[in-house]
């Protein structure tokens, strides 16, 4: 990086945003995924769209490579900084433009935290759906680069489903609005397509967000099963049977001993999986559609139920689930978490395949997941001073995104590709597939530096 | 006209034909051919039938020539449906047509449009080669969302040749209430009421005569609960169920409305405009029903269409012309005449093979 290119940021912010120091930079060396670790050249952190607007225009004149980065929450390494670029931290870009009631949307900015949108808007009963597990934190830039998905994803959808219009600074500067304020439109999706792009396509400035009312009530339940597998089957015979619950969660014994060790959340320590369903809607309906699910859940071999009957009941279900990967971060000084999909029905064989890949390596493997759309999240758990084991852990891993692609699913469901899966792209996509978006990326970003090293491994050229 | 009988031959015409391409289904939106140059048109009828169907993972996939009422008919079989309620099925539209043009019907209010049931899609670029974007899973974040990206792009990248989508139980029972809020003025206003009500509607429509109308579904036991409670909102609800109930839905989305004459416009709006639009839109006799709560607007029109280009235009709406004869399907302002839009295009169709958007 030449000094005139630092110099000349200078000249779009102020000294006191752009950070250079070692110890300044350290805290950007890696997000949610700490495997993987590189220090910028620089973090700028412009205050406003104009400065961002212009940061990447100098950059796309200087060929400089940029890394949009939220609140570095991404598990698949997606804001892991290029150490020939910088790092462009939108955190301060964290106005709510527009919260229009009547119409059920918010304009926001991209630094603004998920969980912020939804408590701007409760107090006239509606709220922002998506939820990731780092909703207290993460912005909705990072959704949006990521189509962040959450636990109540299978009735809610993902972030591309609550996103009507963007704002966006493409990698050559070109300023873009696409898409709009109404739920349809007319003409090719391309918020569609901006959504999950995971920061190739430039940065989105402002993003217009769907809110929808607060269900009236809620009904969460908690199911203590002997084995994985009878969780398993438990998943799809709600399915079967017609009902569409908001979220289905399971976790296994080491999860349960993990969690109970920490969070104390009341679960049964002694079984072989918990499932957590939960709905919402109306309560006369979703009174009717408990009385269901009870029965299913009973059949099904659960040996333990506990219904939340108020708020706080329900809250404590949840802790245990939400503070599942702290706790294992307990029990193991460090973890891989995938979250490849399989189809639902073969959740049951995939959990059983990875026990036997987890004894294989000797090593641990505990199991959270969004059980109800198959989107596993098999935490490889190892030691990171030992490097043989580490060795061990990524094989483990890949093992396990290849067996999702061998069962007819994908190798992420809502982490994204980031650094972590770039070499498991040409398993689940042909070449030509891999070239179409390939070329894609180099017409929208012809220099190559928006985020460009996530996604795709570069030693390959279209065509070639 | 080529009509294909395999993806092969798909491919086969792609490499040989010289024109721009144009894409036809089943023919039930003719608007959308419109155009003034000498293009190829490729029917994909014969392109159809059910790949594959997983009622336990709630996906199929179909080659996009398949008749949405085939693929009905196999769900229904299995309590199962598109809740994004897809307009002109009994017409004869497919699966590649709806999605092609980006059509959902009355339920996108309450599940989401073809946009959101989408999962997997497989296209013919113009060299030829079969291209594959999302996946066969009800969950998944790898790679760039081709899916969506073809919703609503009438072909203009490339042959949409075989879908994989989503599916959702189908409610065990329906009921309807309808209002007569006198004028649109009065309808919008307790159609805004509704909408930031906690009761899940599955669809919300209002008309231009102050007709209000909302869909219920879900299960039998609760359902007259529900009415009732729903009816308290205003008083003079009438309450629709079983078949009576199903069939004006349909015939909603089937478009009986409309007189055989008349030119068939879909508009994107939000609900704050709807009463300006109508206005606008009254002056010339249109037939006009506002959908999903106010942001879809359907419009029947028997004027000039240069007219109602201009009216779109002023107020700063596109449209879609499905129904009806004009030099473009899109009428008013352009909703992607932007700098991404025109590099997505020359990424996917480089040598123009299909027609510009």
């Amino acid at each position: 990086m030449s000094k005139s290119f630092l110099d000349k940021l200078k000249d779009i912010v102020t000294d006191e945003q752009v950070l250079t120091a070692h110890s300044e930079l350290i805290p950007y060396e890696s997000d949610g995924l700490t495997a993987f670790k590189a220090l910028p050249r620089a973090v700028v952190l412009p205050n406003k769209q104009s400065e961002v607007i212009s940061i990447v225009r100098l950059c796309h004149e200087h060929s400089v490579p940029f890394v949009a980065r939220g609140s570095g929450t991404s598990l698949s390494g997606g804001s892991l900084p290029n150490e020939r670029g910088i790092v462009i931290g939108l955190n301060r870009l964290n106005s709510i433009l527009d919260l229009n009631i009547e119409e059920r949307y918010a304009v926001v900015e991209c630094g603004v935290i998920n969980n912020d949108v939804s408590e701007a808007s409760k107090h006239y009963g509606l709220h922002y759906a998506p939820d990731p597990s780092s909703q207290l934190v993460c912005t909705i830039g990072g959704n949006v680069a990521f189509n962040s998905g959450g636990a109540h994803c299978l009735k809610h959808g993902m972030t591309s489903n609550h996103v009507l219009g963007i704002k966006a600074v493409l990698p050559d500067g070109t300023v873009v609005q696409i898409g709009g304020h109404s739920l349809d439109s007319v003409g090719p999706d391309l918020v569609g397509l901006f959504v999950g792009s995971e920061g190739l396509f430039g940065i989105a400035l402002e993003i217009i967000l769907r809110l929808v009312p607060m269900p009236e009530g809620f009904r969460t339940l908690l199911a203590a099963y002997p084995s994985m597998e009878q969780a398993g089957d438990a998943v799809s015979s709600i399915i079967d049977a017609g009902l569409l619950p908001t979220a289905m969660e399971i976790m296994d014994n080491l999860t349960i001993k993990a969690v109970e060790a920490t969070v104390h959340a009341g679960y049964p320590t002694d079984a072989g999986a918990v499932l957590i369903v939960e709905l919402e809607g109306e309560i006369v309906e979703i009174e009717e559609e408990f009385k269901c699910l009870r029965k299913i859940i009973y059949e099904s071999g659960a040996y333990n139920v506990t219904s939340a009957n108020n708020q706080n009941e329900r809250a404590l279900i949840w802790k245990g689930r939400k503070g599942a990967f702290g706790a294992l971060g307990k029990i193991s000084p460090a973890y891989i978490v995938q979250d490849g999909v399989v189809p639902r029905s073969q959740l049951g064989s995939a959990l059983a395949e990875i026990d036997s890949l987890s004894e294989k390596y000797g090593i641990r493997v505990a199991n959270v997941f969004h059980a109800g759309d198959g989107n596993l999240h098999p935490n490889v758990l190892f030691n990171n001073s030992d490097e043989e084991m580490l060795e061990k852990a990524e094989l483990l891993a890949s093992e396990i995104v290849q067996m999702c692609i061998r069962r007819g699913g994908v190798i992420t469901g809502e982490h994204g590709v980031g650094m972590e899966k770039r070499e498991f792209m040409n398993d689940m996509f042909s070449d030509k597939d891999m070239d179409q978006m390939l070329i894609l990326t180099d017409i929208i970003d012809p220099h190559q530096i928006a985020n460009n090293d996530k996604v795709f491994s570069r030693s390959r050229v279209p065509g070639i | 006209m080529f009509y294909p009988q395999s993806i092969e031959e798909i491919q086969r015409v792609v490499v040989e034909s010289h024109a721009p391409m144009v894409v036809r289904g089943g023919g039930t939106k003719p608007g959308l051919l419109n155009h003034n140059d000498s293009v190829t048109t490729i029917d994909l009828s014969d392109v159809s039938g059910i790949l594959e169907y997983r009622p336990e993972e709630c996906t199929f996939t179909a080659l996009a020539g398949t008749r949405l009422n085939d693929i009905e008919e196999v769900l229904s079989d299995n309590d199962q449906w598109m809740p994004f309620d897809p307009p002109m099925v009994d017409k004869g539209s497919t699966l590649g047509g709806v999605l092609a043009a980006g059509l959902s019907g009355p339920c996108r209010y309450g599940f989401g449009g073809v946009r959101d049931f989408v999962l997997g899609i497989s296209w013919v670029s113009g060299d030829g080669n079969l291209l594959n974007g999302g996946g066969r899973v009800v969950k998944n974040v790898a790679g760039f969302d081709f899916p969506k990206l073809m919703v609503g792009s009438l072909g203009r990248f490339g042959i949409i040749t075989e879908i994989t989508m989503k599916v959702f139980p189908q409610s065990q029972a329906f009921a309807t209430l309808e209002w007569d809020c006198l004028n649109i003025e009065e309808a919008v206003k307790f159609m805004k009421l509704l909408s930031l009500s906690k009761i899940e509607f599955l669809a919300l429509d209002i008309e231009s005569n102050g007709i209000v109308r909302v869909r219920i579904g879900g299960i039998q036991n609760s359902l007259q609960k529900r009415l009732d409670s729903i009816a308290r909102y205003k008083n003079g609800a009438v309450i629709f169920k079983d078949r009576e109930e199903s069939e004006k839905w349909s015939s909603l989305r089937n478009f009986c409305w409309l007189d055989d004459s008349c030119m068939l416009i879909k508009v994107p709006i939000t609900p704050d405009i709807v009463c300006r639009l109508d206005s606008k839109l009254s002056h010339y006799e249109a037939l006009r029903l506002y959908s999903v709560g106010g942001n879809v607007a359907w419009i029947g029109w028997m004027d000039s269409i240069v007219k109602l280009d201009k009216i779109l235009e002023n107020l700063g709406l596109t449209g879609l012309l499905l129904l009806g004869e004009y030099n473009t399907p899109w009428l008013g302002t352009s909703a992607f005449d932007n700098v991404f839009a025109a590099k997505v295009k020359a990424a996917l169709d480089p040598k123009n093979r299909f027609m510009s958007l």
